[in-house]
């Protein structure tokens, strides 16, 4: 019997193809819309977690001043962190993988006639690891390099590009402040971060030569920390926290002077702003399925008093009330799955090209298009059910006398 | 002297009216469609409703069809009474022993002749292979075989008729209604229907009950009644 009713209902949007199609257009765009909003959205907050993933989701930093919290001031007044704290957090606290100190400069890199701006950082073999990068050619740091403070660098791979045009560099010199410095590696491409920059445009020494030949201090500007898999960096934050007050002499009562950043902190603030904005996406793109559901409730109506003489003449020959209702229920809702299964191909096709466009990755969510067709399905029972009823309503002498 | 023999039990007619009135609207406005019109049809008979314009044939036609049913007086249909019936009830009545043919065919625009046929088949739950086969041969009955595919706008007015009393007859009720079946039909296609209603009738044993503007076609019944006035003038 459903069959039947199923049947009858296809057979009905055919023979007025035009008007059946017309009227689930809203329905179409509606679906269409919500998936290509939904799909982008999740395609961007993907791209937005990959890109800091890059960064290695599992690094801490630690950094001198109240970082975000209130106003400047502590920060500036601030003591500086020392190539002690970083091997006081590599010594005290277990579950690290990696420990890397770094300073930051901005200078200039020459190689012969080619130079540069370029961001130079002090640091030590740890930093490729906690950043979770690897090595195009070359090596890391020696350990003697580091305690030496050697004039050996590692450049980028931008600087790489710029200064030797895709030729092997490791051997070659490059200057930085009037010193010479001997390349023992290239890093991968880890291309533009999310924010942006270009990630590839820096060259890396070690702590001390930076320290002794660049800065004149003996300033740590940062200290990343890579926690190893499985540790929560919830504990090691804490941990670090609480060694960082020791070793700062912080009292009780005293604020820290200090903090420690957690990448994932950082995760979840961009994948919440990308998610808010892709469920008000969604919801502007739901208004227009509620309007395509009106639509068919319009057309229900219209197509109700068309088929008054059809339908008495369906009671004279014994269907009931609800045999009536059942038909037009039915027909809505097919009308509407048919407008929400060609709005998600629609949807689907618009999210693929778009997702190329914006250079997102293209996320396919089963959950949102299964939400999408039950929505259309129940904008069908919702908005057919009024005109269902008038028509299970009639009277069935009235019916087949009209005109 | 042996005592006269007493009468053999009459066997209880099909349609059984009795002082049934229909009104329509209420107090000074009220319009009273029949007054109190008693009326029986036995099983096999065709009978021919006649009477002029307004005096209640419609109406009557309408309760007896169980489309409606009476404001005051009784309808029993073959020994049920009507009134106390629920719309459903009345519609599970109408499915299984009545068949209707209108003045204006009422056949689904396009759709086939053969599914028009199937449809009141599809309400009584008869399965897709035996409801094909049925129709084809209540087609065959009104002489359309080959016509199983043409949609009513491909058909003409008798052929429509025909279709219209196909699906009447397909799922074999106990009486066919026809409420002036060649109303819209010229002479000739009008005694074809009448012969294949008399046909139907005599064959099957089908009670037939028609209402009729037109002396020709009611010759073709067994009985004649003549409505004025929402009452019963005579019988013939
Ligand atoms: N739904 C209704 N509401 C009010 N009055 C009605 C209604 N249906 C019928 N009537 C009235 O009842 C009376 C009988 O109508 P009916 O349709 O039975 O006449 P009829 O004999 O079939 O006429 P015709 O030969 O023109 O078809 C008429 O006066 C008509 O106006
Ligand atoms: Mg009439």
């Amino acid at each position: 019997m459903f069959w039947e009713t199923f049947m009858l209902a296809i057979r009905a949007i055919r023979r007025n193809l035009l008007r059946s199609a017309l009227t689930v257009l809203g329905i179409v765009i509606g679906v269409a819309a919500v998936i290509t909003m939904v799909t982008l959205g999740s395609g961007a907050t993907a791209k937005v977690t990959q890109d800091i993933a890059k960064l290695g989701s599992n690094m801490l930093q630690v950094r001198p001043g109240q970082g975000f919290r209130g106003p400047g001031g502590a920060r500036s007044s601030a003591p500086m962190l020392e190539a002690a704290d970083a091997e006081a957090l590599a010594r005290e606290i277990s579950g690290l993988d990696a420990v890397a100190p770094s300073a930051s400069q901005a200078l200039q890199v020459i190689r012969g006639s080619a130079n540069r701006s370029t961001s130079v950082t002090g640091t030590t073999d740890g930093f490729t690891r906690v950043r979770d990068w690897d090595l195009a050619a070359g090596r890391n740091f020696s350990a003697n390099e580091l305690r030496a403070g050697k004039a050996v660098g590692i450049i980028g791979h931008t600087v790489w590009k710029d200064l030797f045009g895709g030729q092997n560099p490791v051997g070659e010199t490059i200057r930085l402040n009037r010193i010479s410095f001997k390349v023992v590696g290239v890093l991968g491409a880890k291309g533009q971060s999310s924010f942006g920059t270009d990630q590839d445009d820096l060259v890396l020494v070690p702590l001390r030569t930076f320290q002794r030949r660049i800065a004149g201090n003996t300033d740590v500007q940062v200290i990343y920390v890579s926690a190893r898999d499985g540790i929560s960096t919830e504990t090691v934050r804490a941990d670090m926290e609480r060694l960082m007050r020791e070793r700062r002499r912080i009292g009780p009562e005293k604020e820290d002077d200090f903090h420690v950043r957690d990448m994932q902190e950082i995760v979840s603030t961009m994948t919440a702003t990308t998610r808010v904005l892709t469920a008000l996406l969604g919801a502007v793109a739901a208004v227009s399925l509620l309007v395509g559901g009106i639509g068919i409730m319009n057309i229900m109506l219209v197509s109700v008093t068309e088929r008054t003489r059809e339908i008495g003449t369906r009671m004279a020959i014994g269907a009931m009330e609800r045999d009536v209702m059942r038909q037009f229920l039915v027909e809505a809702v097919v009308l509407a799955g048919l407008g929400g299964v060609c709005g998600i191909l629609l949807g689907l096709t618009a999210a693929a090209a778009g997702a190329r466009w914006m250079g997102v990755p293209f996320v396919f969510s089963p959950g949102i298009m299964m939400l999408a067709v039950a929505f259309s399905a129940a904008v069908g029972i919702i908005f057919g059910y009024f005109p269902a009823r008038q028509a299970a309503r009639l009277d069935p002498i009235a019916a087949l006398r009209h005109e | 002297m042996s005592p006269p023999a007493p009468n053999p039990p009459r066997p209880e007619p099909i349609i059984r009216l009795r002082q049934a009135s229909k009104v329509y609207g209420q107090g000074q406005a009220a319009i009273y469609a029949l007054r109190g019109v008693d009326l029986e049809v036995a099983r096999g008979e065709f009978v021919a409703v006649m009477g002029p314009s307004g005096s209640g044939k419609s109406t009557c036609m309408n309760i007896i069809g169980c489309l409606d049913t009476p404001s005051a007086g009784s309808y029993r249909f073959d020994g049920i009474e009507v009134g106390e019936l629920s719309r459903d009830q009345r519609a599970v009545l109408r499915r299984h022993c009545l068949g209707f043919v209108f003045q204006g065919f009422n056949l689904l625009p396009r759709t086939s002749a053969l599914e028009n046929v199937e449809l009141p088949l599809i309400y009584r739950g008869v399965g897709r292979r035996r409801r094909r086969d049925l129709a084809a041969t209540a087609l065959g009955a009104v002489g359309l075989t080959g016509w199983e595919d043409h949609t009513p706008g491909e058909l003409s007015g008798g052929q429509q008729q025909r279709v219209a009393i196909a699906r009447a007859i397909v799922s074999n009720p106990r009486v066919l209604l026809a409420d002036e079946p060649t109303g819209n039909l010229d002479t000739e296609r009008s005694h074809e229907v009448m012969h294949l209603l008399c046909d139907l009738n005599r064959r099957q044993n089908l009670t037939v009950v028609m209402v009729t503007h037109e002396s020709d076609m009611a010759a073709y019944a067994g009985r004649r009644i003549h409505f004025r006035d929402g009452g019963i003038e005579a019988t013939d």
